[in-house]
């Protein structure tokens, strides 16, 4: 089932495109990456999205409902970048007028503070809160009243790692029972494994999608295999792989997706040789920065 | 809506309260009262006027600076504070209106006030009956007059400082704004209207424009309303004396319909806020 449908989507502001002519749809459960540099239109996206801005042209529809109609802001939940609550009042208190103002028991506050670990924190002001720990009260919110469609802000952004992985957790819950997920990211390498879908935006316009293991088979980027020589062995590496660069006590070379079978033959014959080898895949920044190139 | 406007209120309340707003323009009003009233007790032999009535003249004059003063210290912050924490563009994706978000951010800050003026002027009763004795019985309905007055006077400058907060979009922005405001509609203005009065020397100025002049401010009605409507001291007040020839409703309309415009303007201004 759609939830969410972007058709032409465009903002313009005086001179500049913010968002020019977006395609997008998501389905219940679907988790789908923003990915793109400041200013490449991912918060104004998402602003259509919510109501906040009106596009220029184009439309955006959540489940049938006009953006910040009462339907669509009931059915949404969203996770604005660097939110700070006011310092003065406390994590409960806060979360407690975000539920009544849903129209849900402000009861549930309690529960939900446990839900991203602030149980503990609930009672003490937010003024008090590390980053942190406001991105945490902040996907509180968003938790409340089972949302449809979720749109985070770079929402993992002052988060340790081992809270990072929790955020995922959840994420991964809600998607299980249907919320649609929209969520933009600067650090692309946590969002491989954890999205479903990757958008890349630049400047205002959509310049790739799909799932990631496909943008990085188009952007074929090569390959880097690290060879790990044994005391005696170097010279009969070096021979073997006279493309390799030597790197300190290692030698890496590097190579094509399709020459994967071929590499892999040459270092059997050169396996008395080797202590270890690894191969490396280009990480998703690699495969960002070459699609952001050809869009360029 | 109730429960929205209800949330909306107490949460605001409850910042108000926390950055001590609430005591701060209770002991500000409190205070000045105090002095004011002690202060007042010279002069009731001779004029024959009980001690409350005295004081009420008083605290007329220190309200028309205070109030609006405090209104717009509690409300510059509203929408401005609530853009620049990133709150703002969250609020205006739940299912509340612009104008709950305001009405509820009004009702708390209105009973910040009711509060302030309200210890206040209890402080001054309290004195008059103490220093004059049960003669201060007469002025309590000149007390309650200054009460309601002062609320809508606050109400009034709470708008208008939600309505800079939008303008501002900066806190720090608003509070100059604030500042100038406050300078202009209860400092500047009187001086400006007795400056046209004494260049115009008694002509078309001071008889036809000049009363409705006066009337326009909020701050000159609430002045004008409290002194006239009082029979007790008019010397308390340079403008009162050029303000005797005004009839009462006059004032009183422009105090109840300032609050409802300001509230209307404020919501105009947040309509163009984008987050």
């Amino acid at each position: 089932m759609t939830i969410l449908t972007l058709s032409r989507l465009t903002r313009r502001h005086d001179d500049l495109v913010a968002l020019d002519a977006v395609n997008l749809t998501l389905a219940a459960g679907e988790r789908v990456a923003l990915i793109g540099h400041n200013g490449a239109g991912k918060s104004t996206l998402m602003k259509l999205v919510l109501g906040l801005l009106r596009p220029s042209e184009g439309t955006a529809d959540i489940a049938g409902h006009a953006p910040g109609s009462p339907v669509a802001r009931a059915l949404t939940a969203y996770l604005p970048e660097n939110v700070a609550f006011h310092p003065a009042v406390t994590g409960r208190e806060q979360l407690r007028h975000y539920l009544r103002l849903r129209g849900a028991p402000a009861g549930q506050a309690d529960a939900l503070l446990e839900k991203v670990g602030l149980a503990e924190a609930a009672g003490r002001r937010i003024g008090a809160y590390s980053k942190g720990m406001r991105q945490r009260l902040g996907l509180a919110q968003a938790l409340i009243g089972q949302p449809r469609l979720m749109l985070l802000d770079e929402p993992t952004s002052g988060l340790d790692p081992v809270s990072r992985a929790e955020f995922y957790a959840l994420l991964g819950d809600l998607s299980a029972q249907g919320t649609a997920i929209l969520l933009s990211s600067h650090a692309l390498s946590e969002i491989e494994a954890r999205t479903d879908r990757v958008v890349v935006l630049s400047r205002g316009r959509k310049v790739a999608e799909g799932p990631i293991a496909r943008l990085r088979a188009e952007a074929a980027l090569p390959l880097t295999l690290i060879l790990h020589p044994t005391a005696d062995g170097r010279p009969q590496v070096a021979a073997a792989f006279p493309e390799a660069v030597p790197q300190g006590p290692v030698l890496a070379v590097s190579f094509l997706p399709a020459d994967k079978l071929a590499v892999t033959r040459r270092i059997a014959a050169v396996a008395q040789s080797l202590v270890d080898y690894e191969i490396e895949a280009a990480g998703l920044d690699a495969v960002y920065a070459s699609i952001s190139r050809r869009a360029a | 809506m109730l429960v929205r406007l209800a949330t909306t209120a107490s949460i605001e309340f409850l910042i108000a309260l926390r950055n001590r707003w609430v005591v701060i323009a209770a002991a500000m009003m409190g205070l000045f009262a105090l002095v004011l009233s002690v202060a007042g007790a010279a002069p009731t032999g001779d004029i024959g006027v009980d001690h409350l009535s005295v004081t009420v003249a008083s605290l007329t004059s220190l309200a028309v600076y205070l109030v609006p003063l405090i209104a717009l210290l509690v409300s510059f912050d509203a929408i401005a504070g609530e853009a620049e924490r990133g709150t703002l563009a969250l609020h205006l994706t739940y299912p509340v209106s612009r104008g709950e978000i305001l009405g509820g951010k009004l009702a708390a800050q209105t009973a910040v006030i009711a509060l302030a003026v309200g210890t206040g002027y209890a402080v001054a009763a309290i004195t008059s009956f103490a220093l004059g004795g049960a003669g201060a019985v007469a002025g309590l309905a000149a007390l309650w007059r200054l009460v309601w007055t002062s609320v809508l006077l606050g109400a009034t400058f709470l708008s208008l400082g939600h309505m800079l907060s939008c303008l501002a979009r900066r806190p720090s922005g608003a509070a100059g704004l604030g500042v100038a405001l406050w300078l202009v509609a209860v400092v500047l203005y009187d001086l400006g209207l007795l400056a046209g009065i004494v260049a115009d020397d008694g002509g078309g100025f001071t008889t036809r424009v000049f009363p409705w002049l006066l009337v326009a401010n909020p701050a000159d009605s609430f002045r004008i309303y409290n002194l006239a409507a009082s029979e007790a001291v008019g010397a308390a007040s340079g403008l009162a004396g050029a303000a005797a020839s005004i009839a009462t409703w006059k004032p009183l309309a422009s105090l109840l319909f300032w609050p409802v415009a300001a509230a209307l303007m404020a919501r105009a201004a947040f309509g163009r806020v984008l987050p």
